[in-house]
C-alpha cells in the first residue's frame, strides 16, 4: 500500500474511528463524504465498539502473495456493538473454531509488510473472546 | 504524590515448551528446567511485535486510569525489538492509543531494562510538573540464536504505566539507577541475533548491578527487606531472581506474584514491568513493593512504590497478567515456532 493512503487510513485503521451523519445518525465506516442513507454531508466522528459478534466467515486457503504463509486464515464480517459491519481477519484461533454469532473482539496487529524494507502497516483484526 | 494511575499488560497467547526446544537441539529438557526453572515461554504471533503488543499493553492501562488519553503529555517504550531501526515505535503506539499530536516521543534500549528506563523518564516529568500524566511501557519480542541457551527464555510480552498525580494506584516513594561499562550481553548493528557472556553474564552483570541498585535503595529509603510485602527483580531464567532475592534478603513469599518467568520466559525489557504488573493485581492498600531491572551493558533501576487505595477500584478494569498467562494458550512445534519467529529463509 503506498505510504500516503496507508497514512489517510490510519485513524480507522488504528483508532476504528466512524463518521456518525449528524442528519440521520447513520454510521459509516470507514468514513465517507456523503451519507449513504440520507446524502448529508455533516458528520461527527465517533468510534466503534471494540466488541462485537462474527455475522459470517470464510477460511481462505489459497491467499494472495503477502498472505500466503498465513493460510490457512479466516477473514469474517463482523458486527460491532454499534451496528456496524466489518470486514476482518480472525486470528490466534483454527478455522473450526469459528461459529456464526460467537463473540469477537478487536485488536491492534500488522497487516503486512512491504517486504524487508518497506513501511509495516498496521491495523485491526479480530480476536474470539 | 506521583505515582502510577493506570497500568496494564499484554502476552500474546502462542507458547512452546521447553521439551520442544531441547528436543530440536538434542538437550536434555529435564535439565534445562531444573537449572533455569523455566517451563515454557510465550511466542508472539506473525502479526505480533513490539509495537502491536505496545498498543495493547496501552490500551489496558488506558482502561484501568480511566483518563482522557489526549492529556498524556509523554510516551516512552523501552526494547530491544523495536520494528524499525529508523521510525520511533512510539509514533505509531501515540496515534493508536490516540495520544497524538501534542505529546512527546521517545524509544529506549538497555537491553532488558529498557521499559524501567522508560518508567523513570516517565515519573521524572510528572514529578517536574512538565506534564499531567506520562506513559512508559517495557515491550518485547525478544531475540535469541537457535539452539543457544537464551532460545528456551526468549519471549513476547509487554507492560504499560502512566504516572501521575491524582488518583494514584501506587505511588513512587523513591528511585535509584546503577550503571557500569559492563559488556555481559550485546548485539551489533545489523546483527539478526545478541550474543552473549556466558558465566559472565552473572556474577559481574545480572548479581552485581540488581545488588548494588537494591542496597543503594533500602539505604536511601531506610528500608529492609522485612518492610516489603513484595518484590520483583529481572528475571532472564527462574533461577537469577529467587537467588539475588535471597541475597537481599527477601523470602520466596514476597517473590512470588511476580516470579511468572517460569511460563511467561523473559520478555526483556517487559519483564520485571510485567512482573511488577502481575503483583499490583494482587497487591493490597499500604504494601510496599520493590522493583529492580536488570539491563545487560549494564545497569538496574531501582524502585519502591507503596500501594494505595484505589488499587482494589481499578484492578478489576482490564485483564490480569495471571489471567493473560493462563487463558487461551495455543502450543506450537518448533517448526511451526521457526517460521514465526522468521528463522525460516524465504523468497522475498
Amino acid at each position: 500500500m503506498p505510504s500516503p493512503r496507508y497514512h489517510r487510513e490510519i485513524p480507522q485503521r488504528y483508532r476504528l474511528e466512524a463518521a456518525k451523519c449528524k442528519e440521520c445518525g447513520r454510521m459509516s465506516f470507514p468514513p465517507r463524504r456523503v451519507c449513504s442513507n440520507c446524502g448529508a454531508r455533516e458528520f461527527e466522528m465517533t468510534k466503534l465498539s471494540d466488541h462485537g459478534k462474527i455475522l459470517t466467515y470464510t477460511t481462505i486457503r489459497v491467499a494472495p502473495k503477502d498472505f500466503e504463509n498465513q493460510v490457512p486464515y479466516n477473514v469474517a464480517i463482523v458486527e460491532s456493538e454499534n451496528g456496524v459491519r466489518v470486514t476482518t481477519q480472525v486470528v490466534d484461533c483454527k478455522p473450526e473454531d469459528l461459529e456464526i454469532g460467537k463473540r469477537v473482539k478487536f485488536v491492534f496487529r500488522k497487516l503486512y509488510s512491504e517486504g524487508h524494507t518497506g513501511i509495516i502497516c498496521y491495523g485491526y483484526k479480530a480476536v474470539l473472546i | 504524590m506521583v505515582g502510577i494511575v493506570g497500568y496494564g499488560s499484554y502476552l500474546p497467547r502462542y507458547r512452546i515448551k521447553v521439551e520442544e526446544i531441547a528436543k530440536q537441539w538434542g538437550r536434555n529438557a529435564e535439565a534445562v528446567k531444573r537449572g533455569l526453572l523455566l517451563k515454557e515461554k510465550t511466542v508472539p504471533g506473525m502479526d505480533e511485535d513490539t509495537i502491536t503488543i505496545s498498543v495493547e499493553a496501552g490500551k489496558n492501562a488506558l482502561r484501568r486510569a480511566q483518563i482522557d488519553p489526549t492529556e498524556i503529555g509523554a510516551l516512552y517504550i523501552g526494547s530491544e525489538s523495536h520494528p524499525y531501526a529508523v521510525k520511533p515505535s512510539g509514533t505509531v503506539v501515540a496515534e493508536a492509543l490516540g495520544i497524538v499530536p501534542d505529546v512527546h516521543i521517545a524509544d529506549y534500549e538497555f537491553a532488558c531494562k529498557a521499559g524501567t528506563e522508560a518508567m523513570f523518564v516517565a515519573y521524572s516529568l510528572v514529578k517536574a510538573e512538565q506534564m499531567k500524566y506520562a506513559m512508559a511501557i517495557g515491550s518485547d519480542t525478544s531475540q535469541g540464536a537457535p539452539g543457544d541457551a537464551l532460545e528456551f527464555s526468549a519471549s513476547a510480552g509487554g507492560s504499560a504505566f502512566i504516572f501521575g498525580k491524582e488518583n494514584t494506584v501506587a505511588d513512587v516513594i523513591e528511585t535509584h539507577s546503577y550503571t557500569t561499562d559492563t559488556p555481559d550481553f550485546w548485539r551489533r548493528e545489523g546483527a539478526f541475533y545478541p550474543l552473549h557472556g556466558g558465566r559472565f553474564t552473572g556474577a559481574p552483570a545480572y548479581f552485581k548491578h540488581i545488588l548494588g541498585a537494591g542496597e543503594a535503595i533500602l539505604k536511601k529509603s531506610g528500608l529492609r527487606a522485612s518492610d516489603f510485602t513484595y518484590a520483583i527483580f529481572h528475571m532472564p531464567n527462574g533461577k537469577f531472581p529467587l537467588s539475588v532475592g535471597k541475597k537481599l534478603g527477601f523470602k520466596k513469599e514476597q517473590l512470588e506474584p511476580g516470579w511468572v518467568v517460569p511460563l511467561m520466559g523473559n520478555t526483556y525489557s517487559g519483564s520485571s514491568p510485567t512482573g511488577f504488573s502481575a503483583t499490583l493485581d494482587v497487591a493490597q492498600p499500604g504494601n510496599l513493593v520493590l522493583l529492580v531491572s536488570f539491563g545487560s551493558g549494564a545497569g538496574s533501576d531501582a524502585f519502591v512504590f507503596k500501594v494505595t487505595e484505589k488499587i482494589n477500584e481499578v484492578r478489576d478494569r482490564a485483564e490480569k497478567v495471571k489471567d493473560l498467562l493462563e487463558n487461551g494458550r495455543i502450543y506450537l512445534d518448533y517448526g511451526q515456532y521457526a517460521k514465526f519467529r522468521g528463522k525460516i529463509i524465504m523468497n522475498e
